[in-house]
């Protein structure tokens, strides 16, 4: 009995926290730089195939790699941000119509993103193999990869969460999430500092996605819409800003995911949207804000 | 202001229109009423989409959820029962989703509805799909593919009933209240507008032409299953034309999806995934540079000619 | 004020509306606490206090615009608490904004339509309705602008125009929020006028006003609420010469 719950336990929250990390970086997004990144996924979905490339070309083992896709997609969530939502944020009539057309803008982002990578890689699902051995824990058998997504995906959190509340750069965005006219007028450089953010999103996206592909052998160009949708529900269920409320979510997903499946396999979507519509009717600000 | 003398251009204009379509069956070749079909099909699919996202702000991105209904309502039924009665049928069937799924999103704000229609298109794929592999055994359904000119003619028919809809809606109270919710919610409530329920019936009314217009179309893909008959780019193409064309008169969105789906015509074959690549980085230009699409540069252009005074009264 | 009821029976200053130990808290912090506020019909009744004494909430709690906490309200003999703004705004309850609330793309005409078109319980043929909108607007003095979008307007315009929608929902009820608000001595001058024309024409009017030379000249009776409590309660020349209130309104 014990078995089966540690089995389910541990099983739902090894993709926990890949969840809790993409939704950190949609809330990111959203929640400071405010733009609802629909492309979200297709830059989890370039993470995982930047990594697939990475091993399977030049046998780069996935940990590495992100030594290199860490700066790189935060660079070029930057740099998007600064050429794109900078300006469109400058000329839209008011906060409302700028989110309302940096989320039409992201809509535009994901079909540009999405076919390059056709283009790139083609429509063949894609995977490889590593530290694809088993472990036993307590009786129950797990894939050494997941596992190590499970630590690093905590790692990647809590580091964040640190800089958050220590440095200078993440008090800086936590005041630029609570009101950015007053920020602005203490000193922050505001464009700065939402391209800073918007550009942590496109990381943690490109990590989610290449701790996912330690753990998925079916990669397609075409994958990354679901990721938006559980990267949203997670931030619902946990609450916009909130690390560990994402964190919190995250494995309650995670978990839901991982019970559904096994009895019901290509539900979990379905799963996933029932509570999403649940919450959104009883509590739109998170099960888990005060 | 609309003269008397504009509003009879218009209506000359729309009834040549007709007569030319009327016809084409009669003098073109198939390709070309195959084209047109198309290009009915897109002007349909963004008229409908601009009778509710429109005047009331709320972005939806669940077109492709609709019409993906049609679709497949018309894949299950199209076999026993005629034409007309299968397309009327796809058409309900998008009305009655619209409607539950409006009912319950749209008393949120307007951010949330729009995550929610974004993820509905995967929903209902994900749900037939299962249903499919788990209850019915078969992924996947052959349809017996009607006439060309059937298809054709169905396509003006829904082309007429859903512009004729938008031009009622504008004019009636109901577009009032419409409009009246797009500038401010809380004020049309106020003043006794039952504000959920007409957003929720305008999003079903437009749901309803989008899902007429999958089971009209899937008539001639003469295979469905789910991952084909549920297409993002269903919820795509109606934005960008609409976006493109602009929304605020009824041409605007028709010239928005008569170019594009030419574009698409074009462009398709011979570059397949560059031409939607393509389409984005247009959507971003749009955006960018020409947020009130086509129409805003040539509404300009014409209030420029009048010049308008801003002084304040 | 006499009124006569359904049976012909003239009774004295009957009670229009009627809300009873109001409650509403935001997180921890209380906005309106056990108000019990009555309003006889025909009066206009003035509603002040400092800014943030709960004022806005109450009318919001009246509206259906927000869900009391506990307690109950009562219009015409009938429960509404809970009722939604628009099932509200048909019984008879028009209100307009602190911050005006008008349509900017929308012409003066077609507000008034739009109020005439829903808020009312049933409404007279295309001939009658037109005549009712135009005579509004010649009462509210925008009959010159009706073609105009609600943007053009300068904000004494605005401010009628949201008056004129309310008005167009033939309401026994009218809630005013901050009407003098922003507009110039003679524009306050004109709004004052106005006031007093629609309570002579029989509407009921609760006003929330910061400006005190309106309130005394207008109202009959004047309600003041402090920090979600009522402080007060009486004539005009009964509030001036309370402590209390003097207190609070030190320095105002």
């Amino acid at each position: 009995m014990l078995i089966k719950f540690l089995d389910i336990a541990i099983g739902g929250l090894l993709m926990g926290g890949i969840y809790a990390l993409i939704a950190v970086g949609f809330g990111l997004q959203y929640g400071v730089a405010r733009v609802l990144n629909i492309a979200h996924g297709e830059f989890i979905m370039l993470g995982a195939f930047c990594t697939w490339t990475l091993f399977t070309s030049a046998g780069v083992t996935p940990l590495v790699s992100m030594l290199f896709c860490a700066p790189f997609f935060f660079a070029i969530g930057f740099v998007i941000y600064r050429i794109f939502f900078t300006p469109l944020r400058a000329s839209s009539e008011s906060p409302a119509a700028f989110e309302g057309n940096s989320m039409l803008a992201s809509f535009g982002l994901l079909f540009v993103v999405q076919n390059l990578a056709l283009i790139i890689w083609g429509t063949p699902v894609r995977g490889y193999s590593y530290l694809a051995f088993p472990i036993h824990l307590s009786g129950a058998v797990f894939s050494a990869n997941r596992i190590v997504t499970l630590i690093a995906s905590i790692i990647l959190g809590s580091a964040f969460y640190v800089f958050l509340l220590s440095t200078r750069t993440g008090k800086a965005i936590r005041a630029a999430a609570q009101d950015p006219d007053a920020a602005e007028l203490m000193g922050v450089r505001i464009n700065r500092v939402l391209a800073l953010c918007f550009g942590f999103g496109t990381m943690m996206a490109a990590l989610g996605g290449l701790l996912l592909s330690m753990t998925s052998i079916m990669l397609s160009p075409v994958m990354g819409m679901q990721y938006t949708l559980i990267a949203i529900i997670v931030v619902v269920l946990g609450g916009l800003g909130n690390i560990k409320g994402c964190f919190i979510g995250g494995f309650i997903l995670g978990l839901v995911g991982y019970i559904v499946s096994s009895s019901q396999p290509g539900l979990s979507m379905v799963a996933y949207y029932v509570i999403f519509l649940f919450l959104l009717l009883v509590r739109p600000t998170g099960l888990l804000t005060k | 202001m609309k003269t008397a003398g504009n509003k009879y251009g218009s209506f000359i204009a729309l009834i040549t229109l007709l007569a030319l379509l009327v016809g084409v069956p009669g003098y073109m070749s198939s390709y070309t009423v195959i084209l047109i079909t198309n290009i009915l099909m897109y002007v349909v699919l963004t008229l409908s989409w601009a009778i509710f996202s429109a005047p009331t702000g709320y972005i939806s991105l669940a077109s492709a959820a609709f019409f993906g209904t049609g679709v497949y309502a018309s894949a299950l039924l199209s076999s026993s029962l005629p034409l007309p009665v299968v397309i009327v049928i796809g058409g309900s069937a998008s009305f009655t989703l619209a409607f539950l799924v409006g009912s319950l999103t749209l008393r949120l704000k307007g951010m949330y509805f729009t995550m929610f229609t974004f993820g509905l298109v995967e929903l209902v794929r994900n749900s037939l799909h299962w249903w499919e592999v788990n209850i019915t055994g078969t992924v996947g359904r052959i349809i017996l593919s009607a006439d060309n000119t059937a298809i054709f003619y169905s396509m003006v028919g829904i082309f007429v009933s859903v512009l004729l809809v938008s031009y009622l809606i504008k004019r009636s109270k109901f577009g009032l209240a419409l409009e009246s919710i797009g500038e401010s919610e809380e004020a049309a409530d106020h003043s006794g507008v039952n504000v959920t329920r007409v957003k929720a019936v305008t999003f079903a009314v437009s749901a309803f032409f989008m899902g007429a217009a999958g089971a009209t179309m899937s008539m001639r893909w003469t295979y469905i299953d789910p991952t084909t008959a549920f297409n993002i780019q269903f919820s795509f193409m109606p934005v960008l034309m609409a976006i493109f064309g602009g929304t605020g008169h009824l041409y605007a969105p028709i010239a928005g999806a008569t170019v594009f789906s030419l574009l698409e015509e074009m462009l398709t074959t011979k570059f397949p995934y560059y031409y939607m690549l393509i389409f984005g980085l247009i959507m971003l230009a749009v955006i960018r540079f020409m947020p009130h699409g086509l129409e805003g540069v040539i509404e300009k252009w014409r209030h420029r000619i009048k010049r308008e005074s801003i002084v304040r009264i | 004020m006499e009124t006569q009821d359904k049976e012909g029976i003239y009774c004295e200053n009957m009670k229009i509306l009627e809300a009873s130990r109001l409650n509403k808290r935001f997180g921890g912090l209380t906005a309106v606490s056990s108000v019990d506020l009555d309003v006889k019909e025909g009066e206009i009744l003035g509603l002040i206090g400092p800014n943030g004494a709960g004022k806005t909430t109450l009318f919001n709690l009246l509206s259906g615009a927000l869900k009391a906490d506990s307690g109950v309200i009562r219009f015409k003999g009938h429960d509404i608490t809970g009722l939604k703004p628009h099932q509200i705004a048909r019984r008879g309850i028009a209100r307009t904004f602190q911050s005006v609330k008008i349509f900017s793309r929308m012409s003066v005409i077609d507000h008034v339509r739009l109020g005439y078109l829903f808020g009312r319980l049933e409404s007279g043929g295309k001939d009658e309705a037109e005549r009712e909108v135009c005579e509004i607007l010649e009462f509210m003095a925008l009959a010159s602008m009706r073609d105009a979008l609600g943007r053009d307007l300068i904000l004494a315009n605005q401010k009628r125009l949201e008056v004129a929608r309310a008005l167009a929902a033939k309401p026994d009820l009218l809630l005013l929020d901050e009407l003098m608000a922003g507009l110039t001595p003679t524009e306050m001058a004109a709004a004052m006028e106005l006031v007093k024309q629609m309570g002579q024409r029989g509407i009921t009017i609760v006003m929330i006003e910061h400006v005190m030379k309106a309130i005394m000249n207008i109202c009959g009776r004047i309600i003041v609420l402090d920090h979600g409590l009522k402080l007060a309660e009486g004539t005009p020349e009964e509030i001036t010469e309370n402590k209390t209130v003097i207190e609070v309104y030190l320095g105002e």
